[in-house]
């Protein structure tokens, strides 16, 4: 205990690692779901990103959680690309959220990683403002390459997963997890610029 | 109006020398039957050596031992002289073809490209380039802008008043005057064209006919010429041959860049797009493998047509070598241009979408893109269409309806579910034989999904599942 360092020099002298945090989203695109975005650290979508959600099944209400943000997007005619979706898209009830389906464009791809090629491409352009996929044998790296695509286009891209993915790492900004056990719940699993809240946001089924 | 024509007086030969090196060789066209044949035209090594137009072949070969002699194809000359039309088209929408000449209306071109002088250089630059040898004069009327060429290099006559006085010195024999009337003025003692039109009409057109009075008429303006002018083709072929077989998909890449390449000239000349187009890669035994393209909208950037037709031939196989590439575009729609806003927010090296959507079609597909409209039809099958045609009519009411729609229903395994909504009788469709009877339930199941489920009529089950409230 001899020696008496002044902290300011080894600060200076940069040997601390002091865990500054990255530089908080600068807000993020309203999901439409209040309770929703007042959990987000971006209150909403963020920007420029790739989101996740995981599903225990299909049909859980999964699309509700993105269709308020279609219905914004494609009344300000701007694009939006759902590619090789596990179902058809039915008309009358997207419209009934909203949706203007002229400025939907169905992606069929018949081979997965035709699919995520097609995500890829339609994320980097820019000329889509959100991507929705479905991506069924993605891994990692495949998943970061959509994230960069989504950063190089300023897109919104959502990609649905089954919930045994939830254990894998993932480099999208948003994981959200549905849960329909004990009661219909959306959980943070992971979101980008701050912890994830400890509590799940309720998501009640007479909501939509 | 102001003409200026363009005279080729070596169209054909100039079309065969500039297919070939630059080299001192002397060199003929020949032309006639096998019996007579003789020398239609000669480069200068040629003429040089004593080789004259319009000479035997036999005399030619007892003058110089050693010269080239192509066959003259009168066809490939039309050929140049169209190629030549379609330059001339950039620069005026009035373009007439004569024999050895191209007559184009300039006096609207000066605004865009400048004072004649300027104007001139131009059309004589492009020519150089070209390589083809011409000579050039402007005049108040297309006729005498023909016969001044002829005579007089780089001469210009801006004003109609000035052009008597510019014509009157040529001879009679260089005023492209019909059938033999040149050799009989000039028995008469009429030797040039001032002599011509100081002479009585009746006169004239009793001893000549109509057709002499006529093309004096047209040759200083007093009577307005009906012309047939040039229209540049509904069709483009262009082709491309080798006298090699090309084995290799990928080495077909660098010529098809030529050709989408001229292809995009050509579209820009004539202010038009290309919507389908076709490769036709020619076979030795000349069979030929076709590959289409077709475009969502009309396109004619040269990189965009180069990389849409470059994903479509790697998908395609050869089954033989191919020796020859056309490129044949019957539909030549107009293009427009896609507007963008000048405060667009999007990145930019972004795509634009009809390029993005073009990409996609040529991996996935023609029918690869999609955009679901809701029809008229009650029954959920057809409640929605991919078509284009369909007649679209707003939703009359907001009925409970799935996000997901199932191609076909299928059975709902599982639990008894939990009925949410319903039912909604749907009894319809008689008009086609698809007659349905239906009641359509909102049903949740045990694992918390939401499911559009419906049975016969008056019951509650089994059930058939339709769709997912996602």
């Amino acid at each position: 205990m001899g020696q008496v360092v002044a902290l300011q020099s080894l600060i200076t002298g940069r040997q601390i690692w002091q865990g500054r945090a990255v530089p908080q989203p600068s807000g993020g695109e309203t999901t439409g779901w209040p309770a929703l975005d007042a959990a987000l650290p971006a209150s909403g979508w963020p920007k420029a990103s790739l989101s996740e959600i995981l599903l225990p099944a299909d049909g859980v209400g999964e699309l509700q959680l993105v269709l308020p943000t279609l219905a914004r997007l494609s009344k300000q005619q701007r694009a939006i690309a759902v590619i090789a979706p596990p179902y058809v898209p039915c008309v009358a009830g997207w419209e009934n959220s909203g949706v203007a389906m002229t400025h939907i464009d169905i992606v069929c791809a018949g081979d997965p990683r035709d699919a995520l090629w097609a995500s890829e491409q339609c994320l980097r352009s820019g000329s889509y403002a959100a991507v929705l996929s479905w991506p069924l044998h993605a891994d990692d790296r495949a998943l970061r390459r959509l994230q960069v695509a989504a950063d190089n286009g300023r897109a919104l891209g959502f990609v649905f997963r089954d919930r045994r993915h939830a254990v894998q790492a993932s480099p999208a900004a948003l994981r959200l997890e549905l849960e329909t056990e004990p009661v219909r719940q959306i959980r943070v699993r992971k979101c980008r610029g701050s912890q994830p809240p400890a509590l799940p946001i309720p998501f009640p089924a007479d909501g939509w | 109006m102001l003409w200026a024509c363009v005279l080729l007086p070596h169209l054909a030969l100039d079309g065969v020398l500039r297919r070939r090196p630059s080299s001192d060789e002397p060199l003929v066209l020949v032309t006639g039957s096998a019996q007579s044949r003789s020398i239609l035209a000669a480069n200068r090594p040629a003429r040089a050596a004593g080789l004259r137009p319009g000479q035997r072949l036999a005399v030619a070969q007892a003058l110089l031992s050693r010269f080239e002699a192509v066959e003259h194809d009168p066809a490939t000359t039309e050929r140049w002289h169209r190629l030549l039309a379609a330059w001339a088209y950039r620069y005026s929408a009035e373009v007439v073809l004569w024999p050895h000449a191209i007559v184009l209306e300039v006096s609207r071109s000066l605004g865009l490209f400048g004072p004649w002088p300027r104007f001139e250089a131009l059309l004589r630059d492009d020519l150089s380039q070209l390589g083809f040898r011409h000579r050039i004069a402007l005049a108040p009327t297309a006729r005498a802008a023909y016969v001044l060429a002829g005579t007089h290099d780089g001469m210009a006559v801006m004003s109609p008043e000035l052009l008597r006085g510019a014509l009157s010195p040529i001879p009679v024999g260089k005023a492209r005057l019909p059938d033999e009337a040149a050799d009989n003025l000039a028995a008469m003692g009429l030797r040039t064209l001032g002599q011509l039109l100081h002479a009585p009409r009746d006169g004239l057109r009793r001893r000549f006919g109509e057709a002499l009075i006529e093309h004096l008429d047209y040759l200083i303006g007093t009577a307005q010429e009906v012309l047939r002018y040039y229209r540049p083709p509904d069709r483009l072929e262009l082709a491309m041959e080798w006298t090699h077989e090309i084995e290799q998909v990928e080495a077909l890449v660098f010529p098809l860049r030529r050709l989408t390449g001229d292809l995009a000239a050509c579209l820009a000349g004539r202010d038009g797009g290309v919507q389908r187009f076709m490769i036709r890669l020619v076979h030795r035994d000349g069979t030929s493998t076709d590959v289409s393209i077709g475009l969502l909208a009309p396109e004619r950037d040269p990189t965009m047509l180069f990389e849409h037709t470059r994903s479509r031939m790697e998908r395609t196989e050869l089954p033989q070598p191919v020796i020859a590439m056309r490129l044949v575009a019957h539909e030549l729609p107009p293009f427009v241009p896609a507007g963008r806003d000048l405060f667009d927010t999007r990145p930019a090296n972004a795509l634009p979408l009809g390029q993005l959507r073009e990409r996609l079609r040529a991996r996935l597909g023609d029918r690869a893109i999609q955009t679901l409209h809701a029809t008229t039809d009650p029954r959920p099958e057809h409640a929605q269409s991919a078509a284009r045609d369909d007649v679209v009519i707003g939703q009359p009411a907001s009925l409970p309806r799935p996000t997901w729609l199932l191609d076909t229903p299928m059975p709902l395994r599982g639990l008894a579910p939990r009925i949410v909504a319903g039912p909604e009788r749907l009894e319809t469709g008689w008009w086609d034989g698809g007659d349905m009877r239906r009641d359509y339930y909102v049903v949740e199941t045990a694992q918390g999904q939401r499911a559009w489920v419906f049975c016969a009529p008056g019951e509650r089950g089994p059930w058939m599942l339709h769709g997912w409230f996602a």
